[in-house]
């Protein structure tokens, strides 16, 4: 009742902010950034699998708002694709960390990135590179990364009150 | 030393797992940014909306002659003292406007030259101004050539290799010179097409207006601006290049705005290449007719923000002369005298069905406010334009067939914010094109320019000018756009709260001073007017309790006025907070010799009219304890800058930051 209303006016919110036209229909490349801006934690795979249980109106590639939000619903009710504790992903930093030094090379890490799991575009790649990486060393100490991207996360306005 | 052994599997699971999580953070990043340029665009759509109040409150002013000195003379005679004359030559202006020797700036001559504009583009960009005698110099001869004009140009590409088409600039004189870097200055072998809105926001707008005007008289035929909805006089004063102009030039900014007026109203409406690729700054309607377009008298409209004289002579026959009651946002839907006005698919307020014949100035003004403020939508059909209030919203069926009228392969047109410089719609036949990067902030947005070749493919050329060294990186840019974004919000949310705070209360029954976040989003949404998402911004306007509720009256927490005033009701001094910028313009016309004062009784005058005009519910005596509490000198006058700078929203944070 309540819970579901709740959800709903989540959903749409974060619909309607790629909604360019306010006509109710978003781009479908634009989906799985609006299933992850709710909180969601699902890798490509999830959401190739989201989007074949919405319909996509094609020419274009739209979906519209009356069918995203059915599905996202459950979604959210179901608790479905949680994020991940963040001692996982250290781990996983880790496992790419052959010697265990606490850093991973430049070369290492784009080649497990980029050839491996989901890989990167070169775009994505790049991205992280330019902010991830010590340029002095080429290397990504990944405590210091992981930390400063929590912090980030995590950040509101302060208040004094 | 044993390097330990890892299967490939779990090389493979931890590369997924950071590749999801990576795009996880890029994905709330991305709608940080995007939410951020949603703030940006709700305010500014808000504002432009509040503006036209503004300038209905100007019509107000004129047409029932309140303030007949100091007002109408800006608008209505062509005289400040001298020029505007038509047969004013360069000379005149050599007589009687010395430059002093003492001027290191460019002495242009005429017919202007390359050197001419070579000295123009040095001197600004060491941020030199030009001579007001030159200014007026180059007005006068550009009004002279733009008259030979007709209302729609028409280009081939038979000669040349690419035309060059540009879209808003807004004062963004760095644009400008970085299209210019890129892409060559203007020749016989490099045209432009320049699509309007060169001014207001950005604080360049003059020297924008001097180089493509100086550009234009060189090439005649190789540089074309088509006119913009900003090209306006009305607009001007509210979004920033009426202001620039008084500063710059302080002894003739009025005969510089004047003649520009007329400037601005004889600059084409629109270009055509090769009979194929319409170009023009807004768009279309169902009714866009080119023919009647091209027949016009297009300098006979000033300013597109009121309906033609004889028009509005017709309305005031058709109802009483009252003060409207608060007009909604929509001007196309204003009520006078019980009677609803006709709501046209171009919105602005028109004379309802009467008896009268139908009033050619009508169809004129209407064709042109068509193509100067509509917007293209992905749904078929014309509906008006309510997000601008005037213009329409027009689907691809308007397009094609405006197309299949007139044999058109494209449309290129500008007016519209895009955070790529540029977006293709319709199928490929409408493309919106804009020239202004970092339009909100840094970073915010690239600019471009379309390489038109002769086979009529475009290619487009995107920038971003970077005052840093530095290039930021994603993050940081975001964290810039978000919190210039938010700082906007919050000032609009203080310049509110008397009405928030009611609007909260209704919610709070039981007084606790916490409501549920559904109810503080709907309260936001209803009194700010903004769809914004309300809740996903929560966390950065309004802090929570553990209960999940919104402490409400945390919103104003960080917030205060620039000055303590003391006597002052708060709703009174909110909506001087919320109308600064419209006081600001008004006070400054109202104050004839510049001097920065106007008497207590043409504040108050002024106060009574505009708060009656816009509906606003203000205690009559509040404005009169105001006004005299904020008379320092006790002589009767109030310097204005300083009055309305109480009033200036202060962040308490950013305070301490500085200090």
């Amino acid at each position: 009742g309540g819970l579901v209303a709740e959800i709903e006016k989540k959903i749409t919110e974060a619909f309607e902010v790629f909604d360019r036209e306010s006509n109710k229909t978003v781009d479908v490349r634009e989906i799985g950034c609006i299933v992850r801006s709710l909180g969601c934690f699902p890798n490509e795979a999830e959401v190739q699998e989201l989007l074949a249980q919405i319909e996509v109106e094609e020419p274009g590639g739209f979906v519209h708002l009356e069918n995203f939000l059915p599905v996202m619903t459950k979604v959210l009710l179901d608790r479905r694709f949680r994020p991940i504790p963040e001692d996982v992903i250290l781990h996983a930093f880790e496992a790419l960390d052959e010697n265990k030094c606490g850093y991973i090379s430049k070369e290492d890490l784009v080649k497990h990135l980029t050839e491996e799991g989901e890989p990167f575009t070169q775009e994505e790649m790049e991205d992280m590179l330019a902010v991830a990486l010590d340029p002095e060393t080429n290397t990504l100490h990944y405590r210091d990364y992981r930390i400063k991207l929590v912090v980030d996360e995590t950040k509101t306005f302060p208040f004094n009150v | 030393m044993c390097t330990p052994l890892f299967s490939t599997l779990t090389v493979i699971r931890a590369a997924i797992l950071i590749q999801k999580w990576y795009r996880f953070t890029m994905a709330r990043l991305e709608m940080r940014r995007r939410y951020s340029l949603s703030i940006f665009q709700s305010i500014e759509y808000a504002d432009e909306q509040d503006q036209l109040q503004l300038s209905n409150f100007f019509t107000f002013m004129l047409d029932h002659c309140t303030h007949p000195d100091s007002v109408s003379q800006i608008f209505t005679s062509p005289s400040a003292p001298q020029v505007v004359d038509e047969d004013l030559s360069l000379k005149e202006f050599e007589k009687k406007i010395d430059v002093p020797d003492s001027y290191y700036g460019p002495r242009l001559s005429f017919p202007l030259t390359v050197e001419d504009a070579n000295a123009l583009l040095h001197a600004f960009r060491n941020e030199q101004l030009l001579h007001a005698r030159y200014v007026l110099q180059l007005l006068s001869e550009t009004r002279r050539v733009l008259k030979e004009m007709p209302n729609i140009t028409h280009l081939s590409t038979s000669y040349s290799k690419e035309i060059t088409v540009c879209g808003d600039l807004h004062g963004n004189l760095d644009d400008l010179l970085l299209i210019f870097y890129k892409n060559g200055l203007p020749s016989e072998q490099n045209r432009y097409v320049f699509n309007g809105d060169f001014v207001d926001r950005g604080k360049n707008s003059m020297e924008i207006l001097i180089i493509l005007f100086a550009f234009l008289l060189i090439y005649p035929n190789d540089l074309h601006l088509n006119r913009g909805n900003h090209e306006d006089y009305i607009m001007n004063l509210r979004y920033g290049f009426t202001k620039e102009v008084s500063k710059k030039y302080k002894d003739h900014w009025k005969q510089i705005l004047c003649l520009l007026r007329d400037v601005f109203s004889w600059l084409p409406l629109a270009t055509i290449i090769d009979s194929k690729v319409l170009i023009l700054h807004g768009g279309i309607s169902d009714t866009t007719d080119l023919d009647f377009l091209n027949a016009l008298e297009r300098n006979k409209l000033k300013s597109l923000m009121r309906p033609p004289k004889s028009v509005r002579d017709r309305q005031d026959q058709t109802k009483k002369r009252v003060p409207t009651t608060k007009p909604s946002k929509h001007i196309a839907n204003q009520h006078v005298a019980g009677k609803t006005q006709h709501n046209s698919s171009s919105g602005f307020t028109e004379p309802s069905g009467s008896n009268l014949p139908p009033d050619p100035a009508l169809k004129e003004w209407k064709q042109i406010l068509d193509i100067l403020w509509s917007d293209p939508r992905s749904q078929n059909g014309c509906t008006p334009n309510k997000r601008r209030g005037g213009g329409c919203y027009f689907g691809p069926d308007v397009t094609a067939k405006l197309f299949e009228r007139y044999n058109l392969k494209m449309l290129i047109r500008s007016h519209e914010f895009k955070p790529e410089g540029y977006e293709i719609s319709h199928d490929g036949k409408v493309i919106t094109i804009f020239s202004a990067s970092n339009y909100y902030e840094e970073g915010s947005n690239r600019g471009a320019y379309i390489k038109l070749n002769p086979e009529l493919i475009p290619r487009f050329v995107q920038y971003q000018v970077s005052k840093f060294t530095r290039r930021k990186n994603l993050r940081e840019r975001v964290g810039t756009i978000e919190s210039s974004a938010l700082k906007s919000l919050r000032e609009k949310i203080y310049a509110h709260k008397s009405e928030l705070t009611s609007a909260f209360a209704q919610y709070d029954i039981n007084g606790t001073g916490r409501i549920s976040v559904n109810d503080w989003a709907a309260a936001m949404e209803s009194v700010l007017q903004l769809e914004l998402p309300w809740r996903m911004l929560r966390s950065q306007l309004a802090q929570m309790n553990p209960d999940g509720e919104v402490d409400f009256m945390s919103c104003f927490y960080d917030l205060k006025m620039g000055q303590p005033i003391k006597e002052t009701q708060p709703a009174l001094a909110e909506t001087l907070c919320r109308y600064r910028k419209d006081l600001e313009i008004i006070f400054n016309i109202i104050d004839k010799d510049h001097s920065g004062l106007i008497s207590l009784e043409e504040f108050s005058q002024t106060w009574r009219l505009f708060t009656s005009h816009l509906g606003i519910d203000v205690q009559d005596d509040s404005i009169d304890k105001l006004v005299l509490s904020i008379d320092y000198n006790k002589d009767g006058h109030i310097d204005f800058n300083e009055f309305l700078e109480a009033f200036h929203v202060v962040h308490r944070l950013e305070k301490k930051a500085t200090s």
